[in-house]
């Protein structure tokens, strides 16, 4: 398996277990679904990212500062975007996650997947 | 009277065997190894001034059978063009009549020397997968081994897998020549085994029986074949011998048990006894579907010599995608901190 598919894959998978354990902030349980698949969206852009990233860098320290900084960065944007019935920003509640999604995909992607081929060419 | 040491001996022996290169384009250099009929030289081709290996037969003026049976070796080779066979470069007959050919000269290590120095299981396998395209392969071309075993795969130091030693060779086609009949239904004919730390492979055995000619290694030969059944002999004689060398790779040796009671996983047992079942329709039908099998089983897939009940399954599942479940159980245990420390 490839680094961007490993990232994809598994910055899916972890966005959307992410986006469920909303289930635990019981005032926004009505919108778990949007949750959810804004969460799961979340960690397969993210998880591309990191995976297109361990692609060109081979360093297992900035890949994981990459995979952190982007899952923060993407948390930010959606914790910045107030509650539609709350109208509260669940800041810590979706940055850290989404962070710690990222330092696994960042890790993972570093330490395992394939790297591309080197191509060559014969005349 | 003043009697020969047995070194002195040894080596007058080793004189008299030396063959005659003269009025050819190569140049003896040492002795390599003795094989099922010959000895195996290294020689510089002064023409193209390489390294060769050259076979000859250890029996001066030797022809009739033996004879006959080196030069098909050599047409046999020189059929099989594959990257894991020794490729032949010449053959023909030394100015004291002994037959010759000359061949890659591989420089490495034989299989069972190898080994040990390869712990990993799944590499192991991927080194079987190898050994069996070259056998396949050769099967395509209706060409059997009949002399499969550790001491006849080498090892070269770019990774190349070798199968060697092609003496006992059988063509299958209804065209080849016939087998060299027993002439005398009570001889048995024995290689004797050569001194630990001798570098001269002589375990192969040929044995002349009523029925035909017994030839091969104990343990690594098929039941039909040691039976010396050679007309009815086919691919799935060889495939029994892969699953003998199958079993040495994952344990050390040709048969169960363990020697050391070691557990073997049980898809890999299945597959060896698959391979190596008495009956040749109890075996798998083709090289290809063995090494299916194998691939299968590196790759965290069911294997076709085994049904799995629903735990085996569960496991193969988990050792399969370990490395997903463990890091998802990482990030749960790692959430669930985070969420009691927020909701404190």
């Amino acid at each position: 398996m490839n680094k961007v598919l490993l990232g994809l894959l598994l910055g899916t998978v972890l966005g959307a277990i992410d986006g469920a354990t909303a289930w635990f902030t019981p005032e926004v349980r009505p919108e778990m679904a949007t949750i959810i698949i804004g969460s799961t969206f979340k960690g397969l852009v993210g998880g591309v990212l990191i995976g297109f990233f361990s692609r060109k860098v081979k360093s297992l320290p900035l890949g994981i500062l990459f995979g952190l900084a982007i899952g923060a960065l993407l948390a930010l944007a959606i914790a910045a975007m107030p509650d539609a019935i709350t109208g509260k920003h669940y800041y810590k509640e979706i940055i850290i996650p989404g962070s710690l999604v990222g330092l696994i995909v960042g890790y993972a992607t570093q330490r395992f997947g394939a790297a591309p081929a080197t191509a060559s060419v014969t005349r | 009277m003043k009697f020969l040491s047995d070194r002195a001996l040894e080596r007058l022996r080793e004189g008299a065997e030396t063959p005659d290169l003269a009025g050819t384009r190569y140049r003896l250099l040492e002795r390599v190894a003795r094989g099922g009929m010959g000895v195996v030289y290294a020689a510089e081709d002064e023409k193209l001034q390489r390294r060769v290996a050259l076979k000859v037969l250890d029996i001066p003026g030797a022809n009739g059978d033996l004879a006959t049976r080196l030069i098909r070796e050599a047409r046999v080779l020189a059929q099989l063009e594959h990257p894991g066979i020794v490729p032949v470069h010449d053959v023909g007959t030394l100015p004291d009549g002994r037959v010759f050919y000359t061949m890659k000269f591989v420089e490495g290590q034989r299989l069972d020397k190898f080994v040990e120095s390869v712990p990993s299981i799944p590499d192991r396998l991927r080194l079987f997968l190898r050994i069996c395209d070259a056998v396949a392969f050769a099967h395509a071309r209706h060409v059997l081994h009949r002399d499969l075993k550790p001491a006849n795969i080498m090892l070269g130091p770019f990774g190349e897998v070798l199968v060697m030693d092609w003496g006992l060779a059988k063509i299958l086609r209804a065209d080849s020549p016939p087998e060299a009949p027993a002439k005398d239904p009570d001889a048995t004919i024995y290689e004797t085994p050569s001194p630990p730390g001798n570098s001269i492979e002589t375990t192969a055995i040929s044995v002349v029986t009523g029925h035909g000619t017994v030839m091969g290694t104990p343990g690594y030969m098929s039941p039909e074949q040691a039976r010396g059944d050679v007309e009815h002999l086919d691919t799935r004689s060889d495939i029994f011998s892969l699953g003998a060398l199958l079993r040495f790779l994952l344990i050390g040796a040709p048969s169960a048990p363990h020697p050391t009671g070691r557990h073997l996983d049980k898809s890999l047992e299945a597959i060896c006894l698959k391979a190596t079942a008495e009956a040749p329709e109890q075996r798998y039908p083709s090289v290809p579907e063995l090494a299916s099998d194998v691939s299968r089983y590196l790759d965290g897939l069911p294997v076709g010599a085994r049904h799995e009940s629903f735990l085996d399954r569960t496991a193969r599942f988990y050792r399969r995608y370990r490395f997903f479940i463990l890091l998802i159980a990482a990030y749960l245990i790692m959430r669930v901190l985070i969420l009691f420390f927020l909701h404190r």
